[in-house]
């Protein structure tokens, strides 16, 4: 059986692997940018980029100061026996990561500001705990920084407002972002459901690496003309001009209200960190991503 | 991307004014990290007319919170990239003016206002790459003091030698060049 000690050093491993090193996706667009770059500026930003993304793993230091608050998405099979707390352990993790790594101890209390020293909080970790099917557990991790965290979005558009209408929200985020949210970005998109049906989306969406395809052809093709959209504003990386704006644009969708079309949207930092587990026989296997 | 230059703060006036938007700089000396709570904190004690416990006139102030490591020959700072300076929009006229600060490092740069006053105040805004935090920390050579220790590692203001931090951009100077404006 799963034991709490071997589900927590598997989320600690999660959290390092993630504040120190770049999913493979991530880097491969990143250096594909920079081919791409005319603008002299841009392409300094993107080395800059990559050589302390070398610099982090050679050091085992978080790529990023800001080493943001972790998000987990967990998938529990319903009949998977568990004699632990799911929410405790990965509040343990968060507490012996922020030691250990050490993360930047970034969580206080929303109206006090004191800092609670472990990452530890009201409500902190965020776990998103959804039942599955079977004997399963996966579990993916993102971590946001507030730099990018705090140009989301939600718009409650009209229920006819369609497509052309939510595309320009888009890009009219992406414009007044600018620069602020350490572009380029990867994008998240949430359509439909409910205000926190949207926003939920929008950041789960980020979890999808680069190279693979939306599988909804719609929303793949959308996701491509949004990209292209976003790459022509001349925001560039950090904001200071160029075509590097986003990395890519993800997108899910939910039915909604036939009176309602909730809109949001998420932006991921170029330091788009992730890591995923699942659970083989009874250990956690740390993903190579 | 023409010149690679060194500086050596403190600034001078002149220095300031050969800098242009496009400039690629790195810095060598005493830089100090301040953001929300340590800027909050510091006009306070300018507006009053009293003094800061630290010297910036002609000197560099670098918006960033580090990460930083418990060794136990002291703090360790790994991770020093930086943060969103628009956030201190409010604060920065003031708290340029009033400290004499002549050259601000920070990310993704200020609101087109605060940049013209930036400009008239003679005080260039440099980009350091967000996210960079490693290759920063690099380049930090010796902590020199942490001040206001009271608002924790990452608001504290924490005097820095630092030798060839960068690269930087000029992507504010003091003619009217901003960066960040587009189209």
């Amino acid at each position: 059986m799963l034991t709490k000690s071997e589900l927590q050093k598997t989320a600690v491993e999660m959290l390092s692997r993630a504040a120190t090193t770049l999913p493979r996706d991530v880097v491969k667009a990143l250096k594909l940018c920079k081919t791409k770059e005319t603008n002299d500026i841009a392409r300094l930003q993107l080395d800059t980029m990559l050589r302390n993304l070398e610099l982090a793993k050679k050091m085992r230091a978080p790529i990023c100061q800001d080493t943001g608050i972790p998000i987990f998405f967990v998938k529990l099979g319903s009949e998977l026996e568990l004699n632990f707390d799911l929410n405790r352990a990965l509040a343990g993790a968060v507490r012996e990561a922020t030691r250990k790594i050490p993360l930047r101890a970034n969580v206080v209390d929303p109206l006090r500001r004191a800092n609670t020293e472990t990452n530890v909080g009201q409500g902190q970790p965020i776990v998103h705990i959804e039942l599955v099917r079977g004997k399963g557990l996966q579990i993916d991790l993102i971590i946001k920084g507030a730099g990018a965290e705090n140009w989301s979005r939600l718009f409650m558009l009209k229920p006819t407002a369609g497509e052309k209408t939510i595309k320009r929200a888009v890009l009219l985020a992406i414009d007044e972002a600018g620069g602020q949210p350490c572009p380029p970005t990867i994008v998240g998109v949430g359509i439909g459901g409910s205000a926190d049906v949207a926003c939920l989306l929008s950041k789960k969406a980020l979890l999808r690496p680069l190279d693979v395809k939306n599988p909804d052809k719609k929303l793949a093709s959308m996701e491509l003309e949004l990209k292209n959209a976003a790459n022509e504003l001349d925001i560039g990386p950090m904001g200071l001009g160029g075509r590097t704006t986003v990395l890519g644009v993800r997108i899910a969708k939910a039915a909604c209200h036939t009176a309602s079309l909730p809109l949001a949207i998420n932006f991921q930092c170029w330091v788009a960190r992730r890591a995923s587990a699942r659970l083989v026989g009874d250990k956690m296997k740390v993903e190579a991503l | 991307m023409a010149k690679l230059i060194d500086l050596r703060p403190p600034l001078s006036d002149k220095k300031i004014e050969e800098l242009k938007v496009g400039d690629i700089v790195s810095l060598s000396g005493t830089i100090v990290t301040a953001r929300d709570k340590a800027y909050a904190r510091a006009l306070d004690i300018l507006r009053s007319g009293k003094k800061l416990p630290i010297d910036m006139r002609n000197g560099v102030v670098y918006h960033c919170g580090p990460l930083v490591k418990k060794t136990p020959r002291g703090p360790k700072i790994v991770s020093a990239g930086p943060t969103t300076s628009a956030r201190l929009d409010d604060m920065q006229i003031d708290f340029v003016r009033l400290s004499g600060v002549k050259a601000l490092i920070g990310k993704s740069g200020v609101g087109e206002d605060v940049a013209s006053e930036l400009a008239r105040s003679g005080c260039i805004y440099l980009a350091f790459t967000g996210g960079a935090g490693v290759l920063a920390s690099r380049s930090i050579e010796r902590v020199k003091k942490i001040l206001w220790r009271d608002l924790g590692p990452i608001e504290g203001l924490w005097v820095l030698d630092v030798k060839k931090f960068g690269p930087l951009v000029v992507a504010i100077d003091v003619h009217g060049g901003n960066l960040y404006l587009r189209r």
